[in-house]
């Protein structure tokens, strides 16, 4: 059993959603054998696309939850790209309701300005009310540099966080991957790292001049990894995320011109990666987030000028980070659960410690199970993923959603 | 080799063997009758998605001297105006039972992404900023016509490289034949990174002239001013325009190319365009013949074609291969 106490052996006795007891020889009615498992709080992602309403057709709340349970997510946190966005209190609602009876805990990230255009606060208030506790324009970032000033401080009295997607539009203007020496020799327009930076730098400053909190989302270049941890270090209120694939892909493996590997940002340099990876382990970056991104395939089975950006990431972010970042477990579940749900405001319920009295969201996985991933079984309505047919160690094998088994040995209960 | 996508999967022994097959049809297209029966029954489509004249002409051309059966998928009356995806035209085309599709799009890693989807040969006639195999081909062709061989050519490549197919296709082409490259341009209107290119790089026109066996200028589209690439069209003519005056800088032998359409007095001077050393129209005339060998070469001798056994990514030219580098020849074919 791993959480943000330590580790130890023992038995988790789960009654009425909450855990019970924990300790040796303990016995129930109904026993999920964890041998040769760790049990950990759920995972909670900070960036989930789930594409409803609008784009039912790539996810839905039900189905893009089953996948996080799959991943071993007990919690995820919608994004409000959706079509209408979630820029409203009425919008934010029927979300909200959708996931009371989805498999995974669904909450939901508000838009900060009213469609996602830039220009006029949304109703943050309102929306705070219902609980949301992130807000973002996820997919732009704010280009206004005032009007982002105005939403830190006004935020800074609901107590809510706000998310940057930090891409200045101009600069990054007509790009379809990173800027580089791939881009160059591959012939597609590239959009370079400095586009994320300045912004990164931009929200710096003003998380300083207003003292506002800002989470920055989906950071992928060594620059932006290191103005946050510049920014840490002065004691600004800021957080930031990484996603799989910026700590496992490179801009090489757009060579290829499949568009599953479009994404915004982009995949970047090996040198990045690694920066993402330093970031990771030295704490500059808070958490691991998906950006589960599912796209229908009439979106991606385009020339590559004309795909859109995003790739699947729930039932693969667990085996990459353990994988991949060569961290030691506590360290990877900090970042996949108890520190995102501390950003996204939802610790009381959400990543542990797991003690009685807990609502019991749990995570059980084998960390030395191999798979290969196959799009055609994943539980995603979509199937883009970049990781088809990778070989992935480390699995899920239960999830227990506020004492319910939702996954049982791999399998979704429903 | 089925499909023929970018010049690095030929390596060095394909180009090779692409200049000999076209020696032969250069000789085809002098006849009285300048046809052949190579691939009657054969059924060639152009799908072009991007305007064209040369090109596609030259391999409609191509395509009837060697008694293949043409079609021209002309984009702008067909379904895809509908709505119909690139996806489903090329499966919708492959399905009347054709042998190749020449592909012209403006998005890079398009006749990649139609090579896997189809069965058929494809053949990239253009490719976004990324490769135009053909043009490359044609080019070496023409160079060799008039001096035997490329190996040891100094060869300036001139102008809008950052956008240019033409460009990219050419560096692996002549670099792969043993051309030394220098492209020329201002800072904006070269490519973000030159990494793992082997080429040398010059802003200054004037110093690399002189010592050019062959100066390839690039075409000036009007509306890199608009993107602040430039100042003005002016400014580039008088800074990277092969002007009379520039001309006089070249040594006596040295040759002037250009893929066409030329713009007169932008990045050419009207008059020099005509000079007996600019092989312009010479280079479209042996894109007829080339582009007879290629199809010859993928088409016309069983199912895998000569130009077997060269599937795959080739070895970059510049031996800078690295892991993080990109190496000239990545690009793999999926034929």
């Amino acid at each position: 059993m791993v959480d943000v106490t330590g580790s130890r052996r023992a038995d988790v006795l789960v009654s009425d959603g909450r855990i019970a007891a924990v300790g040796d020889g303990l016995d129930a009615r109904e026993v999920l054998d964890a041998g040769g498992c760790i049990v950990a709080p759920g995972l909670v992602d900070l960036h989930t696309h789930l594409r409803q309403p609008g784009r039912e057709e790539a996810e839905t709340v039900e189905t893009g939850a089953r996948a996080a349970a799959l991943g071993g997510y007990t919690a995820v946190v919608a994004m409000p790209n959706t079509d209408p966005p979630l820029d409203t209190a009425a919008a934010v609602r029927e979300v909200l309701d959708l996931g009371v009876k989805a498999v995974c805990d669904v909450r939901v990230a508000g838009a900060i300005t009213k469609g996602r255009a830039g220009r006029e606060l949304a109703p943050l208030g309102e929306m705070a009310d219902l609980g949301v506790r992130l807000f973002t324009d996820d997919g732009a970032g704010v280009q206004d540099g005032r009007l982002m000033r105005r939403a830190l401080e006004y935020a800074s009295a609901l107590g809510v966080t706000l998310a940057q997607h930090c891409e200045d539009s101009v600069l990054a203007a007509g790009g379809h991957m990173h800027e580089g020496a791939w881009s160059s020799r591959l012939g597609i327009p590239g959009m370079p790292a400095e586009a994320e930076e300045v912004m990164v730098a931009r929200d710096i400053a003003l998380a300083r001049l207003t003292g506002g909190r800002v989470h920055f989302l989906h950071l992928s270049t060594a620059g932006s990894v290191a103005a946050v941890r510049a920014a840490k270090a002065e004691g600004l209120d800021v957080t930031a995320e990484a996603a799989p694939h910026h700590f496992t892909l490179t801009d090489a493996a757009v060579a290829s011109y499949d568009t599953v590997f479009k994404v915004n940002p982009p995949l970047r340099t090996p040198a990045d990666v690694e920066a993402v990876k330093a970031g990771l382990a030295d704490g500059t970056i808070d958490a691991i987030a998906t950006d589960h991104a599912p796209h229908a395939p009439e979106h991606k089975e385009v020339p590559f000028d004309e795909a859109r950006p995003g790739m699947l990431g729930l039932e693969t972010a667990l085996s990459l980070a353990l994988t991949e970042l060569e961290l030691p477990v506590t360290a990877v579940l900090a970042l996949l659960s108890w520190q995102p749900a501390r950003i996204a405001g939802i610790d009381s319920s959400h990543g542990g410690p797991l003690g009685p009295g807990r609502p019991a969201n749990l995570c059980v996985f084998d960390a030395s199970t191999s798979w290969v991933v196959d799009p055609a079984a994943l539980a995603s309505r979509s199937r883009n993923t970049p990781y088809a047919g990778r070989a992935m160690t480390g699995k899920v094998r239960h999830t227990v959603l506020r004492g319910e088994p939702v996954v049982v040995d791999g399998e979704a209960q429903r | 080799m089925r499909s023929l996508l970018s010049v690095a999967d030929l390596g060095v022994d394909g180009i090779e063997e692409v200049m000999r097959a076209t020696d032969s049809f250069v000789e085809v297209s002098e006849r009285a009758i300048p046809r052949v029966p190579a691939l009657r029954g054969k059924t060639v489509v152009s799908l072009f998605y991007e305007e064209s004249t040369r090109t596609r002409l030259s391999f409609e051309m191509a395509a009837k001297r060697l008694s293949a059966d043409t079609m021209n998928f002309a984009v702008s009356s067909s379904a895809v105006k509908k709505g119909e995806s690139l996806r489903d035209t090329c499966q919708t085309i492959e399905a009347m039972g054709i042998d190749a599709l020449v592909v012209r799009h403006a998005s890079a890693g398009v006749p990649w992404q139609v090579a896997s989807w189809v069965g058929c040969s494809v053949i990239n006639g253009g490719d976004g900023w990324h490769e135009h195999p053909t043009q490359a081909l044609l080019d070496c062709y023409t160079i060799r016509g008039r001096r035997g061989s490329l190996e040891g050519l100094r060869i300036a490549v001139v102008g809008d490289v950052k956008h240019s197919r033409v460009a990219r296709s050419g560096v692996l082409a002549f670099t792969m034949l043993g051309a030394e490259v220098t492209v020329v341009a201002p800072p904006t209107l070269l490519p973000p990174s030159l990494d793992g290119w082997p080429v040398e790089v010059s802003h200054d026109l004037d110093t690399v002239l002189p010592k050019a066996d062959v100066v390839y200028l690039l075409r000036m589209q009007a509306e890199r001013q608009q993107e602040a690439l430039l100042p003005s069209l002016r400014e580039y003519t008088a800074r990277y325009g092969l002007t009379r005056d520039r001309v006089r800088l070249l040594p006596d032998d040295a040759l002037v190319m250009h893929p066409g359409p030329i713009n007169r007095g932008v990045e050419i001077a009207a008059d020099v365009a005509d000079l007996e050393r600019s092989l312009i129209t010479r280079q479209v005339a042996n894109g007829v013949a080339v582009r007879m060998a290629v199809l010859f070469l993928l088409l016309g001798q069983g199912p895998s074609g000569p130009l077997s056994g060269r599937q795959g990514p080739s070895g970059p030219p510049s031996g800078r291969q690295g892991p993080s580098g990109p190496p000239s020849g990545n690009v793999t074919a999926r034929g």
